[in-house]
């Protein structure tokens, strides 16, 4: 660090910070896309810097190792941040939305707290205007990306199946699927009575010792942190990976805002450091890795005088466009013994009702996630709460036929984007340094309605057939907006999207993309491997264009 | 549990009125059964653990035994069982978040309990480091997947 002290203009003005020497690539987020592409392009030997607003996560401190393992998911390890509330959380007004944001903030982001379901997007969910008339097509396509799903896979370790009729062929992954245990078997008999499609979920759980990580024991309380270190989150995937090649990477650094020069190119940020000091770290390139809520929140948090709707905001698009995947979720319960929370809650995938089929009544399709049941308490509370657990005396009698019995699956629908849909600057709430708050304000389409209506009939059917009783649904999940995509597009025109094909803001030629926010249209499937596929493809494009990145 | 601390009713938060009321409405959620061999909710250690780990959901729990006071208009357990029961099912359908939040305290400190989870025949262990078996299955079940036609839209 120098020790002059620079003017730099900010959205509030000229201020004056200690100056952090430049470096060439300035990486904000430490997540599953900020660590991604952090490795690839560690290989150019640039000065690649990330700020991360958490810290290493500790996992002999997760959940899994304490007795009061399924009690820290409603708090500590809530999967909400505005219940977790945890010092790194930045709060989010989504009282006007009726699925809510779930996330986590710190050394490898959300993946520390994803349920390590891997599916990739299918070549026609990037078609969707040409195939079914509606949204718009991705200025990308699938055989694109194709390359980097599979160095991802390798990076992130993958377990799973090929072969499956519903994808198109590829590569095995590196590792083999999780068992079907004694849930997967059941409903793989359901499915196959119905004559509807099921496959072994591709998984991030490692099912053999993988690059230093240990396979996975079943601890099965998977996503509020793998306490094993079986489940592949960036923080001990790709970025021991990237610290060894010289990536450095700054933790508890909270940017407020991006800043520009007098070329309208982007200057560096301003970021609160872990004792709360402003520091101003000048950048040649700024990459934002904050997910599809916290990347509009910093644009729009950069407005300045030259860009005063906010950055890369000349289409009036950024925050825009909010696609969540509303979830339907049904679940039910069966006289045999399920594998309930003694395994991870992945477990089968089904893509029978993934492609538009109009005869439906709604256009585009959903997969379905099965999973394979909860543990004792998570049983008893949503029990008691759907009114099948009753209070007094006949409560152990019904809780000993619930508890290990229940069946579950959701329907993952694609939700098209809207442009009411959106993400925008709170008026009043702020994070706790002071910084304005994002707000959400969304709605579920007609089209997502119907879809889910489908799912939930047909997920009935097959709890039916799997001889399961006392169905419940919960449509949509409240706590279940898990998917942040579609606020800083991508496409080729400058009207009609944030950022080009290749992750570069149009409106700033040193500022990239490489989230969920510059998804076009959601896919029905969980979009981790497609968003890491995604900034893996944008770090090769950036390396192929060194010489000329800017013009 | 292990986590049980007596101290925790003098550090709860809640006043002895307060108290007084959880234990019962605890005891109505879950009474104690000798045919499957588990106590009530209401148990001490099962008190005592709620109140030494009330934490962050102790402003909620205030509120709903607030409500829970203001619904009997006297202790819980002056009632009589008829009078207790009305209570009762008025607390669950009107109290919201915070009868939803003192419903999952009581729940996740009792299904938490050694005694209950044996009697459910589970280990009263954390998942880590030991884990659990799961077995392979029947992948035979695929077969008839794996001889469907490709069936993904192929995309110009």
């Amino acid at each position: 660090m120098g020790t002059d002290c620079p003017q730099v203009a900010t959205a509030c003005g000229s201020e004056t910070f200690e100056m952090n020497d430049p470096v060439d690539v300035l990486i904000i987020g430490a997540g599953a896309s900020g660590a991604a592409i952090a490795w690839s392009l560690a290989e150019t030997r640039m000065h690649i810097l990330c700020l991360e607003q958490g810290g290493w996560m500790n996992p002999a401190a997760y959940p899994s190792t304490g007795r009061d393992w399924e009690a820290r998911f409603y708090g500590d390890y809530s999967p909400s941040p505005n219940i977790r509330a945890r010092p790194e959380d930045y709060p989010i007004n989504d009282d006007n939305s009726p699925i809510k944001v779930v996330n986590f903030n710190g050394v490898g982001g959300s993946t520390v707290m994803y349920t390590a379901h891997f599916p990739r997007l299918h070549p026609s969910d990037f078609r969707v205007k040409t195939l079914d008339g509606v949204a718009d097509d991705w200025p990308i396509d699938y055989e694109t990306l194709a390359p980097f799903f599979t160095e991802n896979d390798r990076m992130m370790g993958v377990s799973g199946l090929s072969g499956d009729p519903a994808f198109p062929p590829r590569e095995p992954p590196p590792m083999p699927p999780l068992p079907l245990g004694k849930s997967g078997v059941l409903l793989a008999k359901a499915m196959n009575k119905l004559g509807w499609h099921w496959w072994p979920s591709d998984t991030t759980v490692a099912t053999l010792d993988y690059e230093g990580r240990a396979r996975c024991i079943n601890l099965g309380h998977c996503t509020p942190g793998c306490a094993q270190g079986a489940k592949a989150s960036t923080d001990i995937t790709y970025w021991p990976a990237a610290l060894r090649a010289g990536v450095e990477l700054r933790t508890h650094c909270r940017v407020r805002e991006i800043t520009t020069n007098e070329h309208g190119m982007a200057s560096g940020v301003v970021y609160y450091d872990k004792d709360g000091v402003e520091q101003f770290q000048p950048a040649e390139v700024v990459v934002i890795a904050c997910n599809g809520i916290g990347t509009p929140r910093l644009l729009l948090n950069s407005a300045s005088a030259r860009f005063p709707n906010g950055l890369a905001n000349s289409s009036g698009l950024v925050g825009k466009n909010l696609m969540f995947h509303p979830y339907a979720q049904v679940y039910g319960y069966v006289e045999e013994e399920t594998d309930s929370n003694r395994a991870p809650p992945t477990c089968l995938w089904s893509k029978e009702f993934y492609e538009t089929d109009l005869s439906r009544g709604f256009v585009r399709g959903y997969a379905i996630q099965f999973g394979r049941g909860v543990g004792p308490i998570m049983e008893a509370v949503m029990s008691e709460a759907k009114g099948v657990l009753p209070w007094g005396a006949d409560h152990h009698r019904v809780f000993r036929r619930l508890n290990g019995h229940r069946l579950a699956l959701a329907a993952i629908c694609e939700d098209l984007p809207e442009e009411h849909n959106r993400v925008t600057l709170d008026p009043v709430l702020k994070d706790s340094h002071g910084i304005p708050a994002p707000r959400v304000d969304y709605a579920i389409s007609e089209n997502s309605a119907k879809m889910m209506e489908h799912g939930i009939a047909r997920a009935g059917e097959i709890l039916a057939a799997a001889g399961a009783t006392d169905i419940c649904v919960n449509s949509p999940i409240l706590y279940g907006g898990w998917h942040l995509l579609g606020t800083a597009r991508m496409g080729t025109d400058p009207e009609l999207s944030v950022v080009n094909e290749w992750g570069r803001s149009h409106d700033v030629k040193n500022l990239f993309i490489v989230d969920g926010s510059v998804f076009v249209t959601s896919g029905g499937v969980n979009p981790t491997s497609t968003i890491q596929a995604i900034a893996l493809y944008i770090a090769d494009q950036m390396k192929r264009r060194l010489a000329n990145l800017f013009d | 549990m292990s986590i049980v601390k007596t101290r925790a009713t003098a550090e709860s938060g809640l006043t002895p009125a307060q108290r007084d009321d959880l234990r019962v409405i605890a005891a109505m959620m879950i009474p104690a059964s000798a045919e499957y061999g588990v106590p009530g909710a209401d148990d001490p250690a099962i008190q005592a653990d709620i109140l030494a780990t009330l934490g962050r959901d102790t402003m909620r729990v205030r509120e709903a035994l607030d409500h829970i006071a203001r619904l009997a208009g006297s202790p819980l357990a002056a009632l009589d069982p008829i009078r207790r029961e009305v209570v009762a099912k008025a607390f669950r359908a009107s109290g919201g978040v915070a009868a939803a939040t003192l419903v999952r305290v009581v729940l996740q400190c009792y299904y938490r309990d050694d005694r209950v989870l044996r009697s459910l025949g589970l280990e009263p262990r954390p998942p880590f480091p030991k884990g659990h078996a799961l077995e392979q299955g029947d992948w035979s079940l695929l077969e008839p997947v794996k001889a469907r036609p490709s069936v993904w839209r192929r995309a110009p």
